[in-house]
């Protein structure tokens, strides 16, 4: 598929799929179920709010969302509380499949989920958005409704820096344009079409979230988009343009490391593409500045990419879903 | 649940159940207010509010919705009787301008965000009631006109309600002005009032060294020290509410303009007269003395008046605060509630839950009471329905 007709087909805006009536009928016509999950860990200031509009407008005004459910890492402040006390369905990771053990990460959390929810359509929202609104769900879900052939919907931000207070206007995208956009365009162009790769918020059909393997860690959202696009073409992409979101601001150091823990996930997945790359020796060790006065020493971070495997190789899921 | 009341101990007797149905419906309720707590709505930019609230109303299957040409919001739930008419009104205007982060936050027990007591909150009441009669079950005897007012605040000096009031056909058996705080306000007559703003300006060329070295705000000071001079009577109650003052732009430049602005409220239309008289002179006397000009711009008046306390409106809506434990706050208005009583329509106006910080960036509402709230703001709907607030000749 020709890039600029990829991305001419497979680009929304939010505004497309106003009609939820209309999308609640579509939904029902095709006998489909569909699941939010909201991956947390200590969000309890975003947390509230988000289940009270995604509840009120996508549960009871239009039943589009079947169930809303909230997979914590383990957060040490009332996110769980606040959660479950505004009506969603509240899991703790780690007592989810508890026999594969217990791993830190936002990964391990939307692994989890493939498990956990029953939706036949996953729609995967950060819990730190601040402008929060029904279309970060609807918008990322409505092309999957009305797009067969798409499987995986990934959101991105027009104007992500208009607002005008309290927000750095460095804030979004700085990985993808440094970093992701510069390795997709020398080995994979198709993939650049992809506007905000990194986003925290997509929609996905279950027949894909069980086939891929999940990074825990930073690599999560890039593995998914080699994995898809190998597995199943540009074709299964589509993204949607929410306007304008406002969360929390990174560190530029922080987005170093998120920008390691990508590189090794891409290494790996171009290894396994048939790139001479030995993984073995490719370090695990970043290592950043810190200053004392006048003494500058480094600093070590291990930044493993650990995996979960695709969900259908895994008995208890195979046995829950009849697979 | 009933749907006709014979007197307002039915109703109370009921007030459980409709509280049970108000909290049914508290997701519904909190993302209405979440959702109007986010747009912006300075006086006079009122238009993505109301375009909202009008979106919430037909969505709620409301077939008559409109806005006019003033900006204010109408849904309107047809009654049995046509000659009968209840007034529901929320202002839709914030103290705070469209540049305000005016993200909202959740918390387990209270939101925050700017403008969300005064009046994002009512105007959220106002979206859900259609739901909330809906789910009761209650077809009105009388019309239920809900109207997002534009143009309230500050020098929007309640325009839209005027507007409508004096253009409106309909005939109106009484009204109800939601405000988001305090639970327990019951406000039944509205006070005197002069709103005005005072601008002291001095001349480029002026003599700094038989003057002074403060310029503008030194004049100002003046008028103020001249306004504490205006002796007030503790009956009828009367205060000067000095409410903001702008002069100057840094250490060492002096100002040539300073603007006090302020609100005179009296029960006595006769002491607002006389302190209006008062400001006349001392605005002359000034200008004498300092050779500034100053002037005072009167952007607003209203007249005393008021329902009696005794009047079966306030009488059944006390009995309803009681029977949810609420004891009655009785203050004076000098909003929406003075522009109906004015066109002759019974009205009060209540609070619907307890609030914090009021026009700070954090603005608080409490969530529990806001169901209480609510049921007695139906409570008394319903009463007025019932013709147990009419005035008996």
């Amino acid at each position: 598929m020709k890039l600029n007709k990829w991305i001419s087909q497979n680009t929304f805006h939010h505004g497309q799929f106003w009609d939820l009536r209309q999308l609640v009928e579509e939904k029902e016509k095709q006998g489909l179920t569909i699941s939010l999950c909201l991956p947390t860990l200590n969000e309890a200031k975003t947390i509230g709010k988000e289940i009270i509009l995604f509840k009120s407008e996508l549960m009871d005004r239009y039943p589009l969302i079947d169930e809303i459910a909230v997979i914590d890492s383990g957060s040490i402040d009332d996110t769980r509380e606040i959660a479950a006390a505004f009506g969603a369905d509240v899991y703790l990771s780690a007592d989810i499949l508890p026999q594969y053990g217990e791993k830190k990460g936002k990964g391990e959390n939307l692994w989890k989920a493939v498990y956990q929810l029953k939706g036949d359509i996953i729609c995967y929202v950060d819990a730190d958005i601040a402008n929060i609104h029904p279309r970060f769900a609807y918008g990322l879900i409505a092309p999957l409704l009305y797009h067969p052939e798409m499987k995986y919907i990934k959101a991105f931000y027009d104007r992500p820096l208009a607002f005008s207070q309290g927000v750095r206007p460095s804030g979004g995208g700085r990985v993808t344009e440094i970093l992701v956009r510069p390795l997709f365009s020398l080995f994979y162009p198709e993939l650049t079409g992809l506007i905000q790769p990194l986003s925290g918020e997509y929609a996905v059909r279950r027949e894909v979230l069980e086939e891929i393997p999940f990074p825990i860690g930073y690599g999560v959202e890039t593995s998914h988009i080699l994995d898809v696009y190998r597995k199943w073409g540009m074709g299964a992409f589509g993204q949607t343009d929410l306007d304008q979101r406002v969360h929390r601001n990174q560190a530029t150091l922080s987005l170093g490391k998120m920008a390691f823990g990508i590189l090794r996930t891409f290494l790996a997945r171009s290894q396994a593409k048939g790139m001479t790359i030995d993984m073995e020796q490719v370090s695990s060790i970043m290592r950043q500045f810190q200053a004392h006065n006048d003494k500058y020493e480094q600093i070590e971070f291990e930044i493993v990419e650990e995996e979960r495997p695709p969900m259908i190789t895994i008995p208890e899921y195979r046995e829950k879903f009849g697979r | 649940m009933k749907n006709n009341y014979h007197n307002v101990e039915e109703i109370v007797a009921d007030l459980p159940a409709i509280r049970e149905a108000c909290v049914s419906l508290s997701e519904t309720l909190l993302a209405n207010l979440v959702m109007l707590g986010e747009i912006p709505a300075p006086t006079f930019g009122e238009e993505a509010r109301i375009n909202f609230l009008l979106q919430r109303f037909s969505e709620c299957g409301l077939t008559n919705t409109s806005s006019d040409e003033c900006g204010n919001g109408f849904g309107i739930i047809p009654g049995k009787n046509r000659d009968r008419n209840i007034l529901l009104l929320a202002h839709a205007d914030t103290v705070f301008s469209e540049r305000r982060d005016h993200t909202v936050s959740v918390h387990a027990n209270h939101i925050h965000g700017p403008g969300i007591a005064d009046n994002s909150l009512g105007l959220a009441v106002l979206a859900t009631l259609p739901t909330l009669l809906d789910k009761l079950g209650f077809e009105l005897d009388a019309g239920l006109i809900l109207m997002g007012a534009a143009r309230s605040l500050g020098r929007g000096d309640l325009e839209g309600t005027r507007f409508f009031l004096d253009n409106n056909k309909a005939p109106i058996t009484a009204g109800i002005c939601v405000e988001g705080v305090q639970l327990g306000r019951l406000s039944y007559a509205s006070a005197g009032m002069l709103r005005g703003e005072v601008t002291c300006r001095v001349p480029e060329e002026y003599d700094w060294i038989r003057r002074g070295t403060t310029g503008a705000i030194l004049v100002v000071n003046e008028v103020i020290n001249r306004i504490l001079g205006i002796p007030l009577p503790r009956r009828p109650q009367t205060s000067i509410v000095l409410g903001s003052i702008e002069a100057g732009t840094g250490f060492n430049i002096i100002p040539t303009e300073a603007v006090l602005r302020f609100e005179v409220r009296s029960e006595s239309a006769e002491i607002v007269r006389q302190i209006a008289s008062d400001l006349d002179d001392i605005m002359e006397d000034v200008t004498s003395q300092t050779g500034a000009e100053v002037t005072l711009d009167v952007i607003a008046r209203r007249e005393p008046a008021g329902l009696a306390i005794g009047h079966p409106l306030v009488k059944q809506a006390r009995e309803i605060m009681s029977a949810l434990d609420l004891r009655p706050h009785i203050t004076p208005s000098i909003s929406e509630l003075s522009t109906m009583i004015v066109h002759g329509v019974p009205a009060i106006t209540l609070g619907i839950t307890d609030g914090e910080r009021l026009h700070e960036q954090r603005e608080t509402v409490l969530l529990e009471p806001m169901f209480t709230g609510l049921t007695q703001l139906v409570a008394v709907l319903l009463a007025i329905d019932g013709g147990f607030c009419d005035e008996t000749e």
